[in-house]
């Protein structure tokens, strides 16, 4: 079984947002407006945070970091958020009663919450992902769906899915390429490789959660060494 | 009502018996808040929970705190109750019903909380459906359903003799007094049949009501989360609960007492003794704080240490310091001398600690939840009017439960209160010589003999 993972080298980010805006025309993330994001309500599933450190200033983009281990499945209530086998962290929109608490629990802020009825059905829209109402709370899947499509071809084609057939829109769209994408259980893939890297480091490595996103840094490594 | 023994409590029927003009104006202000309330609500649900002040990081607010406030305070009644009972203290037998109608009727307004907390609350039944037991929630669920249940038949059976004395005697709603009665005669094999109920049941509700904060208090412990990621929650939060709970049944005490004039039942002793109780409380209440805050300072964990200056000196510095006034400086200041004017200073310490402790419930919820352990940009949680109004509801609903019982039900046991003229008396005197070397007689009777107990 796959175990999908990704790593992001934060030496190459150059804090586009390509990835940002990639996500949210891939997910079909709703633009809640100037008036909601004021107020602090803006959807971003790969949100690009700024720390400013003695050096430098950087940019750390944060998906869902997927966690092996993750805090916000042990606290739902209702299973709407649970590890599937191949590792991704899924939400079940319509199974999410709204409590809120896995954002309660999240330590990396990772899940948001449709404050109000953000968007409807509409045209233009990414038919392979569903469109969240009002009231539920949403996250980055790892584009749950590009897999579903690769592997349906795959399938079709009779043969196994080949690594790079599937990759997440934040993955594809890097122009920078700072952003891997593949199967950590597979020793011989780049992700793997870069996992592996003296630069990698993982966010809140003393919590335990295990995230499966993975970020490679130079300056960052030594400053917590 | 010619029976003389029903003539001698006659302030007892009093509220039930009479309805003055304070009633309907208090219907109409209570109406007032409960209409802001429901339009509150209703806007918020057809909005959804954007009507709010909530936002990203900030996910929970008013909602969770007046749940968790609300819930504490029910551990007031049925846990007190329980315990004097079982002490056999015999200065609760006008206080005990009074206690009990408060757990009750606020363990509902303190569920309704996560319902309003919801934002789908049309998918509240997934809770049961597809139920997870893994999940803190549930457990609360579970517990409060349990308390709720227990703390409703621990009101209710030892109303029935008062509702069969209301039923014989007072000629109004008799059919509604007949059903409830059961047909209650009070023969000596009902009565031993209650009593030994009450005493079941009574040891029944503690660890029940000890294990409803507990998990209350699991919601946050369970995560980890700065500043509540810690073993000291559970019984901080029983101790917190219970602390306001005291507090908000001496506030009760009072007002009763003061609209229905039950001073000759209600004594100064009375709320001495709760006074002491509450100053007890409030010690407990601050060596445990002190604990927690101390811990989390000593470790020096950069996340946590983020969370303890945003209360100690940042943003939330107004509500962790009015928290320390009122749940502490102020009420050891009221609290320490009870020998005289008794009612005035446990209720002016009473008023301080129920607004203390619903600031504490704030200061764990939000403080933690605006500081993200990634680099966020600062976000402050301010509520907007629909808060405001479902917070001014909930205490308006509850209120209002609470006049409709006293309009109703006696709100001081009569029965008991006869019990301890008839058998508490002699009771008290028998026990006192169990204690006293073997041979000891009673004395005679002298005039000034205060009884302890």
């Amino acid at each position: 079984m796959a175990l999908w993972g990704m790593v992001i080298d934060l030496d190459r980010c150059t804090g586009c947002q390509a990835c940002v805006m990639a996500c949210k025309a891939e997910n079909n993330v709703a633009a809640v407006g100037a008036k909601e994001a004021a107020r602090g309500r803006t959807i971003s599933w790969m949100q690009v945070l700024t720390e400013e450190s003695e050096e430098r200033t950087r940019f750390l983009p944060r998906p869902c970091l997927q966690c092996d281990d993750p805090p916000c499945i042990r606290v739902c209530p209702v299973y709407a958020t649970y590890r599937n086998p191949e590792g991704i962290v899924a939400q079940i929109y319509a199974r999410c009663i709204g409590c809120r608490f896995c954002m309660a629990a999240c330590p990396y802020n990772a899940k948001y919450f449709n404050w109000l009825r953000y968007q409807r059905e509409a045209p233009g829209q990414n038919p392979d992902v569903s469109v969240r109402s009002k009231g539920v709370v949403e996250k980055c899947t790892f584009c749950h769906h590009r897999l579903q499509k690769a592997r349906e071809r795959a399938r079709a084609e009779r043969r196994d899915l080949a690594p790079g057939e599937y990759v997440p829109a934040c993955a594809e769209t890097c122009p920078s390429r700072a952003i891997a994408f593949g199967d950590l259980s597979d020793h011989g893939s780049e992700v793997a490789r870069l996992a592996r890297s003296p630069r990698a480091f993982r966010l809140g490595e003393g919590l335990g959660t295990k995230p499966k996103v993975i970020y490679l840094s130079e300056t960052e490594v030594h400053r917590r060494a | 009502m010619p029976d003389p023994s029903v003539q001698r409590d006659a302030a007892l029927f009093a509220p039930i018996a009479q309805t003055g003009r304070g009633f309907y104006f208090t219907l109409v202000v209570l109406g007032i808040a409960i209409l802001w309330g429901a339009v509150a609500y209703w806007t918020q649900f057809e909005h959804g929970l954007g009507v709010t002040g909530l936002q990203q990081p900030v996910s929970w607010g008013f909602y969770v705190t007046n749940f968790v406030f609300f819930i504490g305070i029910s551990h007031a009644g049925t846990l007190i109750s329980a315990i004097l009972r079982l002490s056999k203290a015999e200065w609760r037998r006008p206080i005990t019903r009074m206690a009990e109608v408060i757990t009750v009727m606020v363990l509902f307004i303190g569920a309704g909380q996560i319902l309003v907390d919801l934002g789908r609350p049309d998918r509240m039944m997934n809770v049961i459906l597809y139920g997870r037991y893994q999940s803190p929630l549930l457990w609360d669920a579970t517990s409060i359903s349990a308390y709720l249940f227990a703390s409703t038949i621990y009101l209710y059976l030892p109303l029935i003799p008062d509702i069969a004395i209301l039923r014989d005697h007072l000629g109004k709603h008799r059919f509604l007094y007949a059903v409830l009665a059961m047909g209650w005669t009070g023969t000596e094999r009902q009565q031993k049949i209650l009593n030994r109920a009450i005493a079941i049941l009574a040891i029944m509700v503690i660890p029940i009501a000890v294990s409803v904060h507990t998990v209350v208090s699991f919601v946050f412990s369970m995560t980890i989360q700065p500043a509540w990621h810690s073993s000291i929650f559970g019984p901080y939060f029983v101790a917190g609960a219970i602390f306001s709970g005291i507090a908000a049944l001496i506030v009760a005490m009072a007002i009763i007492r003061r609209i229905h004039r039950l001073q000759a039942y209600l004594k100064p002793v009375h709320f001495r003794y709760l006074g002491y109780l509450l100053l007890v409380m409030t010690l407990l209440w601050f060596y445990l704080t002190f604990a927690e805050y101390l811990t989390g300072y000593y470790g020096n964990e950069p996340e946590e240490m983020k969370v303890f200056w945003s209360k100690f000196t940042g943003p939330y510095w107004p509500t962790f310091w009015a928290m320390v006034v009122l749940n502490f400086v102020i009420p050891m200041a009221f609290l320490v001398r009870l020998q005289h004017h008794a009612v005035g200073k446990t209720v002016a310490a009473s008023v301080c600690i129920v607004a203390g402790m619903w600031l504490e419930r704030f200061n764990i919820i939000v403080p933690t939840l605006s500081n993200p352990r990634l680099p966020f940009p600062a976000a402050t949680y301010w509520p907007t009017w629909i808060e405001w109004g479902e917070t001014a509801g909930s205490f308006g609903l509850f209120i209002l439960f609470y006049v409709l019982f006293v309009k109703f039900f006696p709100i001081i046991s009569i029965w008991e209160i006869r019990e301890g003229r008839e058998v508490g008396l002699k009771e008290v005197e028998e026990r006192l010589l169990t204690y006293l070397p073997d041979g000891t007689e009673p004395e005679p009777a002298r005039r000034h003999t205060r009884v302890p107990t």
